[in-house]
């Protein structure tokens, strides 16, 4: 079943202006990690709104789980598509951790015992158990940022969007959230849609789609994607730090075939670096 | 510079004080102020003295916390005994001093010190509240003593959600300006000299870009409450629900009878001049 259908989407942040996302048809299936690449203003933001209803499109419908987002329904579609910012600090609206996940819950009129339930689990599910009764601005910002994806959870959404949900993060903050992620993924078959600017990102993702100019440019496993590097360097994404290495070693006079996997350029290098001393 | 300034003045140790009922503080507070107001003799006062530092000894609060407080309302209270030693009229007065208009009588010292009293009571109590509360569970704790204001149409849910975001955004916006000002003064920015104007007028350029920040803040702050089904007040659970336990009640019948014997104290052993 597909959970996210866009049909034709327009939409424009000005009236009669330049559309931000122009005649979008894409699909993402249930269960799927989906990546959207693009550089800014590539119309990745809005096309991640436009998908829970905080946008409604100009041109075109937009259709979760069969059903059309309309004015009406709203409500309906942001239980099921959860969504996290960017900035963790204006994202959280209680003090306390547990206050702040229980949020969600208590909108949609959970019945309190339940709420603790879902509070509890939505916790352990970011790994954030111990920081139930925590201060919110006393936490790292991966940890913040967890403590939003569980504010999501409580929700029981069936599809999470991360909207540029790491690009606040440093390394460590990044991976965090990257694995909470996709072991949501893979463990409780939430359909996940990353709207990403880190390649490193896109590679653990089904497929990814490559934005620009309010259109999708490229679409296919990142692996295939990243193979494309004349066009990437066209819509002004970088490579993955790893082709970069294997390009730069390449270039240094190692015979080394691109790959997206540390062990394998690791290998690569050996065989290569023993086949010269012998 | 902001470093300081920790917001609020709870003090985080585990006592009995700490885990009453914020309404039932709340609600203490105010019957305890009317006990003083009640009280009309130093043995009323006492009286109230006595209670409240048998409860600053149970909520485990160093003094210097509660000697802190007082010296926020200290010119406040000096001010008023001052006035009061000096003008206080009365028939029959036992005069001790005289020069022009200003007049000190025993009954007038008497009655500054019994004000006195009065005062720094009243401050270290409120005072109390705060240091055994955290911010959030205060708010939890007006919101729902303000419940019965809903039938009049009163925005109850709102008005506490504006507080306690209001609470959650005080340290992000005190880093916010740490940061603004830190970024002018790299840029040549002054803050610490000149005359008051001087210094008022070097903190526009702090506030403008706060309060755009601030905007933006909400505006997606906003989004993401939007995102989360939030609707309003209606139609909402709540997830923590206050319950009154039996150290409350003992609280109640305490308040109950502070009132009671300060107001038998004020009929049955008279005025202090």
């Amino acid at each position: 079943m597909k959970a996210i259908e866009f049909c034709d989407v327009g939409f424009s942040y000005e009236e009669k202006g330049t559309f931000a996302i122009n005649g979008l048809n894409f699909s993402v299936e249930e269960g799927e990690f989906v990546a959207v690449l693009g550089h800014n203003g590539s119309g990745k933001s809005t096309l991640a709104r436009l998908s829970n209803g905080l946008l409604m499109p100009d041109r075109g419908v937009v259709r979760i789980f069969g059903q059309t987002a309309t004015a009406k329904n709203l409500y309906d579609v942001r239980r099921n598509v959860g969504i996290v910012f960017q900035n963790p600090d204006n994202q959280t609206v209680a003090s306390v951790v547990e206050d702040d996940v229980a949020f969600g819950a208590e909108n949609i009129a959970v019945p309190r015992e339940e709420i603790g339930v879902r509070v509890q689990e939505a916790l352990r599910a970011v790994g954030m158990e111990e920081f139930r009764g925590a201060t919110v601005s006393r936490l790292s910002g991966g940890q913040k940022q967890r403590v939003a994806i569980a504010g999501v959870l409580a929700l029981r959404p069936r599809i999470m969007i991360l909207d540029e949900a790491t690009a606040m993060l440093d390394p460590r903050g990044r991976r965090e959230i990257v694995d909470v992620v996709t072991r949501l993924n893979r463990e409780e078959k939430i359909t996940v849609v990353l709207v990403t600017h880190f390649m490193e990102e896109a590679l653990l993702a089904d497929r990814a789609i490559v934005m620009n100019r309010g259109e999708i440019v490229m679409t296919g496993a990142p692996a295939e994607i990243f193979r494309r590097r004349d066009a990437l360097t066209a819509y002004n994404l970088s490579l993955p730090r790893i082709l970069r290495i294997c390009e730069a070693l390449r270039r240094g006079g190692m015979e080394i075939e691109d790959t997206l996997e540390g062990e394998t350029l690791a290998k690569e290098i050996v065989t290569c670096v023993s086949g010269q001393n012998t | 510079m902001l470093k300081d300034v920790s917001f609020g003045q709870y003090y985080p140790v585990e006592s009995f004080v700490h885990r009453l009922d914020p309404r039932t503080k709340l609600l203490f507070v105010i019957a305890y102020i009317a006990a003083i107001f009640l009280s009309k003799n130093f043995y009323g006062l006492a009286a109230c003295a006595a209670v409240l530092f048998a409860a600053i000894g149970f909520a485990k609060i160093p003094l210097r916390k509660i000697v802190r407080s007082m010296k926020g309302v200290l010119f406040l209270v000096v001010f008023t005994a001052v006035i009061n030693i000096f003008f206080y009229r009365s028939e029959g007065a036992r005069i001790l001093w005289e020069w022009k208009i200003f007049r000190i009588t025993a009954e007038g010292l008497i009655f500054s010190g019994f004000l006195i009293a009065r005062l720094f009571l009243l401050v270290i109590c409120a005072s109390l509240l705060t240091l055994t509360t955290t911010p959030v569970s205060l708010t939890d704790g007006v919101e729902s003593l303000l419940t019965p204001l809903k039938w009049v149409r009163f925005p109850v849910h709102e008005l506490a959600l504006i507080m306690s975001i209001a609470l959650r955004f005080i340290p992000i916006l005190m880093d916010e300006t740490d940061r603004i000002m830190n970024a002018q003064k790299a840029r040549g920015a002054d803050f610490e000299t000149g005359g008051p104007i001087r210094r008022i007028r070097a903190i526009i350029p702090v506030i403008i870009p706060l309060l755009l920040s601030a905007f933006r803040r909400a505006d997606e702050l906003g989004d993401a409450m939007d995102a989360r089904c939030y609707t309003g007040g209606k139609n909402r659970t709540k997830y923590k629900k206050l319950r009154f336990a039996a150290g409350d009640f003992a609280m109640f019948v305490l308040a109950a009878a502070l009132i009671a014997g300060v107001v038998l104290m004020r009929i049955y052993l008279g005025a202090p001049v």
